[in-house]
């Protein structure tokens, strides 16, 4: 019978897709290996989402406390110590890092420490981290969930002094006084939020006419001014020529409507998106078929191989943490052949950037939704007519909400303002159990909250709100 | 003696009739062959008469009521008469038995199919919404949410058109539906024909029944155009090529080599052009337009996706003038952003050939014995019997094929 190298499913990479999907595995009763040659959690965890949500709160501080006058909160000698806050940002990584530890112990997830290889569709030699050793695993089924990378621009080299990509730009041990930041999409922004708030002069370039080019205009619209506001500097429609280094300093070359010009800057962080980590060993000779370097999956979310599965960033678009953990826990249930398995309907997974104003969003945009053939009826409610948001001083912003006009259909809801990350996740609940604005706005919102904006928003998209 | 009044069979389909209303009331003298009631079938409104003489003792099912086949709705007796035992049968569940039409109304026959009804339908807002709007009974849909709740998936699956669920139908649908006749018991609204409407119908019409069409469908692989147009998004980020635009630079070239399809059967000789001007088919909230992009021989991709953008956003906004939307000599109609597979189109005379181009997707396709990922793409070409041969046809649609594969082609200098 099953010894300690036979598995029902090995997992390859252990960020929010894998370990979710080991979990789930061994909830539902096999026997789970867990490859990982980093360290568990992957990504978001050690390298993206929670460092720099960390960074962004130490960030938001330091802007709140610029400010605290406006609360009748004096202080002198404000001294921020980004040192402390990139400490900080690492100690909060760790700590989880470590509670996915005991969550697999907890499951009795076997973890292997190591980079995987395919030696068949059922076999996996794994070579530990010192380059010598290697040991072989045999599972029936194996998940490949190995995320994915920053992209690199061309030509450029990434040196982590002046060169940056977002893994550089969490670890730095000074303020520069300049960044240069290419691509304003999530990353991008968000970075752009941090540095700027410790003072450093920040420039966004963006190839695409707005910045968070997938979110409603009318949403990028306000951000972008927000930001500007700020002291950003924002670049649109603008693509990048060449990036050097020259005597220590950037120097990043653009093309602007055919007008050429130099960006100089202390350091320059390239976040153009992220490419999947596809080059697993074994892949290509077992013939697993890749598309623009996704791994292409079927509904179960297998490859072209039988028995070879691929989830989270790997599988494709959206590259979003909670798309992982929703495909890994689809994966395996659909393994298991449970009744009832949920799968996630692309246009219901919200997507949230954590810049001040946040920006978070579900569904289609107003544009799209027309693109879509869809007659729209769109509910707005700003910040600026909500009681809570005006004693928390965080009146700018708004709630849109796009429904359908004939049935009521919520097909998109985005919000830019404070906590807009945490409203989203009613319109969530709302799409998923198909409500309409009737609904939303037949349910009782508690005064004073944030959340009263939604309520009031589907409200405006029936034509009937109260407080506007 | 009592006469049993039940549901009668009026159709051979027939499985529960509907009283529309009694003509009679209860105490009421009836005589045989009179109308009693009037029952709503699945087909039709019918008369109901009475099969013998006497009093109206007893109705068991009201008016706005259903009941099935065969199922006691009343009794005719004589005035003292004594109904029990013709009552007894359905003693108990009588004043329940009829299954009520309607929103709102108390729960239906049988016990068992009392239990799947009774109490609420698990269904989400939505889709009673649109159960509503279109008149479906939710008890009668199954549902694939969870816990066999029905979701709008569901309904979708039962509605023949998109416009139905808030999308506004790609156009073959609505040339499809509109030839449909609808159901008698489907509810309808009849909608006066725009200008436009009028003309297009008069147009397809007449094509259809004059142009002998022969259509040829090739499938081509986008891989290399897919990447020209987004190296061309890069490098021209304002302007936006589109497929339609790789594809009508294609057709240009295609006809330049291949002149006898940029033509018109005129009766009594076949015209050929010596100038290209492609119509682009575009859709409209109340029909279509065909905006026309002239002399395209001489002009650069770059050029024609300018010269159609610009057509093209004046057609949406309706704003075109007449000589732009006449004298195309060759249409090209894309209805790949519906995600429409592969369709085929009708002239638009005396044009001699229209060219439909459906979605480009990913399929596993096999290169070198090797199964790969690729872009592909189906064209249906209609063309005009009398003008154009199957071979002549099939040639240039070759030659548009090859070129799509190549683009290289498309960029060089025009011919």
């Amino acid at each position: 019978m099953a010894d300690e190298r036979t598995f029902d499913l090995a997992v390859i990479g252990a960020g929010p897709g894998g370990y979710v999907a080991s979990i789930r595995a061994a909830q539902l009763g096999m026997r789970v290996a867990l490859v990982e040659r980093d360290r568990l959690g992957g990504v978001c965890l050690n390298w993206g989402c929670i460092p720099t949500k960390a960074l962004l709160q130490s960030a938001q501080v330091l802007s709140l406390m610029r400010r605290a006058g406006e609360f009748g909160i004096h202080t002198d000698n404000l001294r921020a110590d980004f040192g402390i806050a990139v400490k900080r940002s690492r100690e909060k990584a760790e700590r989880l890092s470590k509670g996915i530890e005991f969550l697999m112990r907890k499951n009795k997830v076997a973890l292997f420490s190591g980079e995987a290889r395919l030696t068949s569709a059922k076999e996996l030699e794994i070579t530990g981290r010192d380059g010598k050793t290697s040991e072989g695993i045999r599972a029936e089924r194996i998940l490949l969930a190995t995320g994915s990378r920053p992209r690199l621009l061309p030509d450029v080299t990434v040196d982590g002094e002046v060169v940056l990509t977002s893994t550089e730009a969490m670890l730095l041990n000074r303020v520069p006084a300049s960044m240069i930041i290419i691509g304003a999409g999530a990353i991008g922004v968000e970075f752009a939020d941090i540095y700027q708030a410790y003072g450093t002069a920040v420039t966004l370039v963006e190839l695409l006419p707005t910045i968070l080019p997938y979110e409603d205009e009318e949403i990028t619209a306000l951000l972008h001014r927000a930001l500007i506001k700020k002291g950003i500097k924002i670049l649109t429609n603008t693509s990048v020529e060449r990036v050097t280094v020259e005597a220590g300093q950037a120097k990043v070359g653009v093309t602007s409507k055919g007008e050429r010009q130099a960006l100089l800057g202390e350091t320059v962080l390239v976040a153009v998106g992220r490419l999947p980590n596809s080059e697993v060993g074994g892949l290509k000779e077992l013939g697993v078929a890749t598309k623009k370097g996704f791994v292409a999956v079927n509904e179960q979310m297998e490859s072209s191989v039988a028995g070879i599965y691929a989830i989270g960033d790997l599988a494709g678009a959206p590259l979003l943490a909670h798309k992982a953990s929703h495909d890994g826990i689809e994966a395996v249930e659909k393994m298991a052949k449970l009744d009832d398995v949920r799968s996630a309907d692309p246009r219901r997974i919200p997507s949230c950037t954590y810049c001040s104003p946040q920006v978070a969003s579900i569904g289609l945009t107003e544009a799209k939704a027309k693109v879509m053939g869809y007659t729209i009826r769109v509910g707005r409610f700003p910040f600026s007519a909500s009681g809570m948001a005006m004693t928390l001083g965080e009146t700018e912003g708004m709630v849109k909400v796009i429904a359908d006009a004939t049935h009521g259909e919520i097909l998109g809801v985005h919000i830019i303002g404070a906590h807009a990350t945490e409203l989203i996740a009613e319109a969530g609940l709302a799409m998923a159990m198909e409500a309409t604005p009737e609904e939303i706005a037949g349910s009782v919102h508690a005064h004073p909250t944030l959340s009263e904006a939604m309520g009031e928003a589907a409200l405006a998209a029936l034509g009937r709100a109260i407080h506007i | 003696m009592a006469i049993s009044v039940v549901m009668p069979r009026l159709s051979d389909t027939m499985e529960e009739g509907k009283i529309l209303r009694w003509l009679k009331q209860e105490g009421d003298r009836v005589d045989g062959g009179e109308i009693i009631a009037e029952i709503q079938t699945d087909k039709a409104d019918i008369e109901m008469e009475a099969f013998g003489s006497g009093t109206l003792r007893k109705i068991l099912v009201r008016a706005g009521q259903s009941a099935p086949v065969g199922h006691l709705i009343g009794v005719i007796a004589e005035e003292d008469e004594d109904i029990s035992t013709v009552l007894a049968p359905v003693a108990g569940v009588a004043g329940q038995t009829a299954k009520p039409a309607g929103p709102g109304a108390p729960t239906p026959a049988s016990p068992t199919l009392q239990a799947v009804t009774a109490g609420r339908v698990k269904a989400s807002p939505l889709a009673k919404r649109l159960a509503q709007a279109q008149g479906i009974d939710l008890s009668t849909v199954k549902g694939s949410g969870p816990g066999g709740r029905v979701i709008r998936r569901d309904l979708v699956a039962m509605i023949p058109s998109a416009a139905a669920v808030g999308q506004r139908a790609p156009l073959i649908t609505a040339r499809v539906a509109a030839m449909t006749p609808p159901t008698p018991s489907t509810a309808f609204e009849d909608r006066e024909l725009s200008p436009m409407r009028r003309a297009i119908a008069k147009r397809v019409a007449q094509s259809m029944a004059t142009v002998p069409h022969f259509y040829l469908t090739v499938e081509v692989a986008m891989d290399k155009a897919t990447e020209l147009r987004e190296a061309m998004q890069i490098q021209t980020p304002d302007l936006k090529v589109t497929f339609t635009d790789i594809i009508i630079r294609a057709v240009v070239i295609g006809l330049a080599r291949h002149p006898a399809m940029n033509a018109s059967f005129m009766d009594d000789r076949i015209r050929v052009y010596s100038q290209v001007n492609i119509g682009i088919a575009v859709a409209l909230e109340e029909g279509l337009i065909n905006p026309v992009l002239r002399n395209c021989g001489a002009k650069s991709l770059v050029q024609i996706a300018r010269e159609a953008k610009s057509l093209v956003e004046r057609a949406r906004a309706l704003k075109l003038r007449p000589e732009e939307y006449a004298g195309a000599t060759f249409t090209v109609s894309n209805l790949g952003m519906y995600e429409i597979e592969e369709f085929t189109a009708i002239i638009n005379p005396p044009e001699a050939a229209i060219l439909a181009i459906g979605r480009i997707q990913s399929k596993p396709v096999v290169v070198n014995g090797d199964v790969q990922i690729g872009q592909r793409m189906r064209m249906t070409l209609s063309c005009d019997h009398r003008a154009v041969d199957g071979a002549t046809g099939a040639t240039f649609l070759q030659e548009v094929k090859w070129l799509l594969e190549h683009p290289v082609h498309l960029i060089l200098q025009p011919e």
